[in-house]
């Protein structure tokens, strides 16, 4: 395959981005696409006359869909063309013979470009910590079938907590809203009986600490589910919106009855 | 010679760990806070430590490469975790368990280690299940279990096929609860470059910003390496693009010994090569094993026809086909151990009967088990596999069988460690994959999840009290010291002279060729000339890199060539180090098959009479490294030649 590349570079965070063109020719359709990239960074490295080059940086690990790290806007949409996939699982099968294809990073006002393709996520992380987890420190607990769990609550619970928290759903929605992503750690809790404890504080202070750090309100386009790698459906956004509601009228209740334990 | 003391606790085996557990030193809370720990990485075991750390009441600091701590590889891990819970009654126990997995080691594990391991084993899936992690579970509402190779019962927990992405997001959980009270402190996107001595104590650590391109230094009581594996030295693994061995080598440098470099763990069912651009190979779950079967035509014709794509393995007669597995293993069938598998593929593909276009393939087939349980039944054991062996190789597993080849997968090999996972330096601890102790020559699937988190969450949190417990007098460590100038000065001088040589090479280009060299002669066999002429190669290898390399960019800023560079450094010493480890250990042992050392029927020669031991290597500046030996004493387990034919 013979493509036209047009990928953003940008020095650091600071520094002002471009695009820049490359030509790559001899592509195999076999070819992941971010082996598409090592070719090219090869093609840089080998260049002999524009010394000194750099490489495009580019976030990625397991190269196996699961770690999360890969983050690439390709021809408008994160993760590019092919549904249910990461980046790094995309094939260039799915392009054709001649193709221009744009590369951006994640465009998000809370996930500032790094370098090049990477962003910084971090504010996932501190979403997490501020209440996606459950309290319990090691050691000390029961048996772990002293709890039976309904096997489809526990299905479902599964099913939002394969999130592999890449950000897509934030670089898809036009408000660079995180309600997905967080509402995919909230309702696997929500699901879990494990996670009745602290369901009031965890919601809240989750909720909290995403519009601190910048994330939009949801859209309601569902754009984040149709690019979802994981394919994290929106109903836990409505799960979660029912839970922080519903712990909201409980801590008003609480508070009306005179316990203040709010 | 330098002798080991492995620090065994006496008494009976089952009494060991509560032996020492009831004799060792306490640190009680108002110290722990005077008290620093490093922990580097993120995985399962270096996020299940730094958490349980934190709880505890020690001031930790936690590091990964990656952007955030969940991005470490265990997160890979498809099929299962280990432990001993019996909740099928299928006859398992916490001897069963510790049996099976020494067995499964060929014998070349530390008995009082593995026990402790069967024996906290099930105090992890308690401690999972508290924090949700949404285990498979039954109608019941009790929790699934399924089989994993080298065991008859059913002992392994899982959540669909992405059991490691769950338990790590459980112990990220754990961690990010820590780092959100202040107990722990997270350096991400740090990598981590040299070990700090101080009078011969681990006392911090240089690692380098990969954002700013700066190196910083970090000081504590004691340092914890949790930095995964060594298969990338193959360049082609199963491993993640950034796991690496840096950590590892830069301690083996300042004197932490290396054990058993020669144990790779060769997995039988990954998806085969297919191009020279590869970056990486892909696993599928050993979990597949247990509905599909293993198959390379009975006929040289229809192989070479099936290569050649003028024949579909659909049309291979049931009386054509060679199960080798179930004809060769009755008793275990096609759920033998990897080492097993592993070999018994290369035998038939090396003998002609090899499928795909490159004839280094065998079929998975789950015909049979599409028609026994439904094809329901099976996307919803294995749906994401299916799907992603689909999206790789373009072809539907459930219309024709997946094709399968062994590639590097895991490293048994590691940084020497006595009972309490310490290494040798003082201070310096290694868990999970880092260290080598609790799986042998081989490692038994679903063990790796079970080792991390034990390490993590339950043998640390002690061990390591009992180390500092001697250092609560000791003040907090200024980092502007001559050991940390050192240090510094040391890894500033490879970043320039990396960036100075301006050769004509890339890093990958060299990495590639270092690869080859060790799939060739270190891999799946091994013999003498080989192995020599591995050592001769590598040696040549590492002047040419030095002399030739070409990383581009610049010192300051993300460099992703300057990053893979320094860990090229690394893997060209380590490689050597496996192949020197290789030659000098004339038998074959679980994942080591040396070609001289085997029984008529191809199975593995172990020479229990000379090598019952670990050999454990040290470096010496400007020399080969010196081994030494920690002999294997089976005080509780008869040692046996390894069946799983009957």
């Amino acid at each position: 395959m013979k493509l036209t590349l047009k990928i953003w570079r940008q020095e650091n965070a600071k520094a002002k981005g471009r695009f820049e063109t490359y030509k790559l020719d001899n592509i195999s359709s076999d070819c992941s696409f971010l082996e598409m990239l090592d070719i090219l960074n090869e093609q840089l490295v080998n260049d002999q006359i524009k010394l000194p080059v750099d490489t495009i940086s580019f976030d990625h690990d397991c190269r196996e869909g699961i770690c999360g790290m890969c983050s690439l806007y390709i021809n408008g949409r994160p993760h590019g063309p092919e549904q249910g996939t990461t980046v790094c699982q995309l094939h260039m099968r799915h392009f054709k013979d001649g193709d221009t294809i744009t590369i951006e990073p994640w465009r998000a006002g809370p996930f500032p470009v790094v370098k090049d393709l990477m962003v910084d996520r971090l504010a996932f992380d501190k979403i997490i910590q501020a209440g996606g987890f459950t309290s319990v420190s090691t050691g000390g607990v029961p048996d772990a079938n002293a709890i039976p769990i309904r096997k489809e609550d526990a299905d479902l619970a599964m099913d939002a907590a394969a999130c592999i928290g890449c950000g897509a759903c934030v670089a898809a929605c036009k408000n660079a809203s995180a309600m997905l992503f967080v509402a995919a750690k909230v309702s696997q809790f929500a699901l879990l009986p494990q996670g009745q404890i602290e369901a009031r504080e965890r919601v809240h202070a989750m909720v909290a600490k995403m519009d601190e750090l910048g994330f939009g309100n949801c859209s309601n386009t569902y754009a984040c589910e149709a690019e979802c790698p994981k394919n994290i459906s929106v109903e836990n956004i409505a799960r979660m919106n029912r839970e922080y509601f519903s712990q909201a009228i409980t801590k008003a209740n609480r508070n009306q009855s005179g316990g203040g334990a709010g | 010679m330098t002798k080991l003391n492995a620090k065994i606790p006496s008494g009976p085996l089952a009494e060991k760990w509560t032996h020492y557990k009831t004799d060792q030193k306490l640190v009680n809370p108002a110290n722990k806070r005077k008290l620093d720990i490093i922990v580097v990485g993120t995985g399962l075991a270096g996020a299940a430590a730094a958490a349980s750390f934190g709880e505890m009441g020690f001031k930790v600091k936690v590091f990964c490469i990656q952007d955030s701590p969940r991005r470490a590889h265990s997160i890979a891990a498809q099929g299962g975790i280990n432990a001993a819970k019996n909740y099928p009654n299928d006859g398992d126990s916490v001897y069963r368990l510790f049996y099976d997995t020494i067995k499964g080691g060929d014998y070349r594990a530390r008995e009082a280690n593995v026990y402790r391991l069967a024996e906290v084993s099930n105090s992890i899936i308690d401690q999972c299940v508290a924090q949700g992690v949404p285990f498979a579970r039954e109608y019941s509402g009790y929790l699934d279990n399924r089989s994993f190779g080298g065991a008859q019962v059913s002992r392994t927990f899982y959540a669909r096929g992405q059991t490691g992405q769950q338990l790590l997001l459980g112990a990220y959980g754990a961690l990010s609860k820590e780092i959100g009270l202040g107990h722990v402190e997270l350096f991400h996107r740090h990598e981590m470059l040299d070990l700090v001595l101080v009078d011969g104590r681990a006392r911090g650590i240089v690692a380098r910003n990969v954002v700013t391109g700066e190196l910083e230094r970090f000081a504590a009581h004691a340092v914890v390496l949790a930095t995964g594996g060594y298969g990338n030295v193959y360049f082609l693994s199963t491993n993640a693009m950034n796991s690496n061995a840096s950590a590892a080598m830069r301690a083996f440098k300042r004197g932490a010994y290396f054990a058993n470099p020669a144990y790779v763990q060769i997995h039988p069912t990954c998806i085969p090569v297919h191009g020279d651009y590869q970056s990486k190979l892909t696993l599928m779950s050993e979990s597949l094993r247990n509905d599909g079967r293993i198959w390379v035509p009975k006929k040289k014709e229809d192989a070479e026809r099936v290569r050649k794509g003028t024949m579909k393995p659909i049309d291979i007669p049931e009386a054509d086909r060679d199960y080798y597995l179930e004809r060769r293993y009755p008793a275990f069938g096609n759920l033998v151990p990897r080492d097993v598998a592993s070999r018994a593929a290369k035998e038939r593909c090396d003998a002609g009967f090899g499928v795909g276009n490159t004839g280094l393939a065998v079929y998975l087939d789950f015909a049979e088990s599409i028609q026994r349980l439904g094809r329901n039944v099976i996307e919803a054991r294995y749906g994401n596999l299916f799907q992603m062996y689909e999206k790789i190789v373009d072809e539907n597993p459930y219309e024709t069988p997946m094709m399968i080849y062994p590639a590097v997968h895991y490293t048994m090999g590691g940084l020497w460690v006595d009972y309490e996972l310490q290494t040798t330096i003082p201070g310096l601890f290694a868990a999970g994959e880092a260290n080598f102790s609790d799986h042998g020559a081989n490692r038994l699937g679903a063990s790796a999840l079970m080792q991390g988190l034990a390490d993590g969450y339950f043998v640390l949190p002690y061990t390591i009290q009992n180390y500092l417990a001697d250092q609560i007098s000791v003040p907090r460590f200024k980092t502007d010291t001559p050991e940390f100038d050192e240090a510094e000065r040391k890894i500033q001088f490879e970043i320039d002279r990396l960036l100075s040589i301006k050769g004509k090479q890339s890093v990958d280009t060299f990495h590639r060729k270092l690869g080859i060299i060790m799939w060739e002669n270190v891999g799946m066999g091994r013999n003498e000339a080989g192995l020599k002429l591995a050592i001769e190669k590598i040696q040549l290898l590492r002047e040419e890199f030095w002399k030739d390399v070409r990383v581009v960019g610049s010192k300051t800023g993300v460099n992703q060539e300057l990053e893979k560079a320094l860990r090229l450094i690394d893997y060209l010493e380590l490689g050597e180090l496996m192949a020197r480890d290789a030659l000098l250990r004339n038998e074959s042992c679980g994942g080591h098959f040396r070609e001289e050392y085997q029984t008529e029927d191809g199975e593995a020669l172990r020479d229990d009479q000379n090598y019952k031991y670990v050999s454990a290597w040290e470096y010496k500046p400007g020399d080969v490294p010196e081994k030494h030996i920690e002999p294997l004493n089976y005080e509780f387990i008869e040692v046996k030649t390894r069946n799983y034919k009957v």
